[in-house]
């Protein structure tokens, strides 16, 4: 059995039902992120788990225990949130210390406690400091710390890279990833951003309209889109348009050949830009490149084919330099890269 | 051209409000012929009535901040964080009394609490304290409440309060240790308000027969030429007191570094 099992999970704010029978079984120790677009009801699924909303119907267990009508005090949940939430008044300390003090954890014990975690999350010195004297990547681990010190039975993260500088957000999702690991914690992160989602889960389930589009490892997610909506949300994605004809795919005159087409009529299918490559192989397409974009390591290419602007990334090499605005090209992908789409 | 306005406006306005200052202050050091004296203050201090009402009305004003602290904080508290739209309505009873005299409230406390009501509170001294206590709250209400909703306005209560929460944390403890000590610059701004407004008012405490320092100060203005004017600039010099306190606390507070 799951450690922590949400099951036929519903919401609703009056006739709005922002959360649609969400199901969702997490082992112990997994790293789960909820990724989605703004209003997908990630986050209403996140405080339902908390206790901070009342689910409309469905229940919520942790460890075998249904904690759906327990208050949030009374769940051993520890969270993050966006906007840090340290209280001003204390010091890194004694924010840390808070929910352990509240808990009546004997002080010796507590203090042992936040050094360790302080020790922890890298900032063993800092206990003195107050929130406003530390930056914002520092306020976001001492909350990570407080959540943390009092050992809860989940962890959930509310989108807490969101308010930080690029670079800072990459290096405290290792950060964070890696402290997870440690402790073993079973987490729920909730986000918007797919490279996080990507680069920090276990597993990752892709949010549309308060129901779950699709529940994956990140490469199966990323690799293999279920629906139109999980292509399209999740990393960059050409879109084709074609005819099915039962061995395969017919567009602009080629025919793909795709052992789990349909019969027939319209299907579209998806192609990653790293699947698309200049020259001849499987299936040859022609083209005809409209921009190139230098990004470092990588080549982005614009490219006209079948009807669609298609992006293209090829990796830079000095030895071959990028086809010419307006050339025409060939360009190639294998057929086991398509990706058919359910709507 | 607007500069000099602006300048001749501001002087008018000093004058206006500093000249009588300046000639009660003056005229409270007059009470020995022919030469400035401190007599008037001395007086006034000496007095064992000054110093049994001053020492009344201090206590009932520290009586009424706690009272007003322990309503307002969590009902503020309450309203932002779970009824924000009840705010214009609760905003709207927190201004009455600045439009219901005092007069009006202490008739209707006699007439409902008198010693032949339900609850007969003006039958005893404690009772008629109690009444008076409950007077001075609902007196400094709109400065206590705005001050409260103000500083509740600079924090992010909901979020502050969930944090608490899922660190385990009930509502006494997120009052006591996280949502009164952010606001504390707030509270205290509110207390020393309702310190003055209670140091200073008259119409419940003369007319609920308590010994407080406004009635005081009336009487001694009934009967004594020097000693009202002394006791005018006692009682001016205590609300400056508490104004400068308020700015004291407000520069020197953590929480408004923190958001600065």
């Amino acid at each position: 059995m799951s450690f922590l099992s949400i099951q036929h999970l519903e919401k609703s704010f009056g006739a709005n039902r922002v959360v649609k029978d969400f199901n969702l079984p997490i082992e112990k120790g997994e790293f789960v992120s909820l990724l989605g677009p703004s209003g997908c009801g990630k986050t209403t699924v996140l405080r339902m788990v908390a206790g901070f909303e009342t689910p409309s119907s469905g229940s919520i267990l942790i460890d075998g225990q249904d904690v759906t009508g327990l208050k949030p005090n009374a769940r051993n949940i520890g969270m993050v949130f966006q906007a840090y939430a340290l209280f001003p008044n204390l010091t890194v300390a004694q924010n840390v210390a808070f929910g352990l003090k509240v808990k009546g954890v004997a002080k010796a014990e507590a203090e042992a406690r936040v050094t360790e975690m302080l020790r922890l999350i890298g900032l063993p010195d800092l206990g003195g400091r107050y929130p406003y004297q530390l930056s914002g990547g520092q306020q976001q681990r001492v909350a990570l710390a407080r959540a943390l010190a009092v050992r809860p039975r989940v962890l959930l993260l509310d989108e807490p890279l969101s308010a930080l500088d690029a670079k800072i957000r990459v290096s405290l999702r290792s950060e964070i990833r890696e402290i997870q690991r440690e402790l073993g914690i079973t987490t729920v992160f909730v986000t918007h951003d797919q490279e996080e989602a990507l680069s920090m889960s276990d597993r990752v389930v892709v949010m549309n309209g308060g129901i779950a589009e699709q529940v994956g490892a990140p490469f199966e997610v990323y690799n293999r889109p279920r629906t139109r909506f999980v292509a399209t949300f999740v990393g960059t994605l050409n879109l084709f348009e074609g005819e099915a004809t039962g061995q395969g795919v017919k567009i602009t005159g080629a025919t793909i050949p795709l052992d789990d087409a349909p019969k027939s009529g319209r299907v579209s299918f998806a192609l990653r830009p790293e699947a698309l490559h200049l020259g001849k192989g499987e299936v040859t397409l022609p083209a005809t490149v409209e921009s190139v974009e230098f990004l470092g390591s990588i080549l982005r290419l614009r490219v006209r084919v079948a009807g669609i602007l298609a992006a293209l990334d090829t990796f830079n090499r000095a030895d071959a330099p990028p086809p010419a605005v307006g050339s025409a090209v060939d360009v190639n992908f294998a057929a086991r890269d398509l990706v058919l789409l359910n709507d | 051209m607007n500069r000099v306005w602006s300048w001749l406006a501001l002087a008018v306005g000093l004058v206006y409000f500093f000249l009588p200052l300046l000639g009660t202050l003056e005229f409270s050091l007059r009470k020995r012929k022919g030469e400035y004296s401190l007599d008037a203050y001395a007086a006034v201090f000496a007095d064992p009535a000054f110093q049994a009402t001053l020492g009344y009305s201090v206590l009932m004003a520290l009586l009424t901040i706690v009272f007003g602290v322990l309503l307002i904080v969590p009902t503020a508290y309450w309203v932002r964080l779970k009824l924000p739209r009840l705010r214009p309505w609760v905003e709207f009873v927190t201004l009455l009394p600045l439009v219901i005299p005092a007069i009006v409230i202490v008739f209707g406390y006699i007439r409902l609490y008198n010693t032949s009501s339900f609850l007969p509170l003006t039958g005893s001294a404690m009772g008629t304290n109690m009444l008076l206590m409950f007077g001075y709250a609902t007196l400094a209400l709109p400065y206590m409440y705005r001050a409260v909703d103000t500083g509740l306005r600079t924090i992010d209560i909901g979020t502050l309060t969930e944090a608490a929460q899922s660190l385990g944390a009930g509502w006494v403890t997120i009052l006591a240790r996280v949502i009164l000590p952010n606001v504390l610059v707030a509270v205290l701004s509110g207390a020393f308000l309702t310190f003055a407004i209670v140091i200073g008012e008259f119409t419940l405490a003369a007319l609920l027969n308590r010994p407080a320092f406004g009635p005081y100060m009336q009487l001694l203005g009934a009967n004594k030429a020097y000693e009202p004017a002394a006791l005018a600039v006692i009682a001016f010099a205590i609300t400056w007191a508490c104004m400068g306190l308020i700015q004291l606390v407000t520069r020197f507070s953590k929480h408004t570094r923190a958001s600065a």
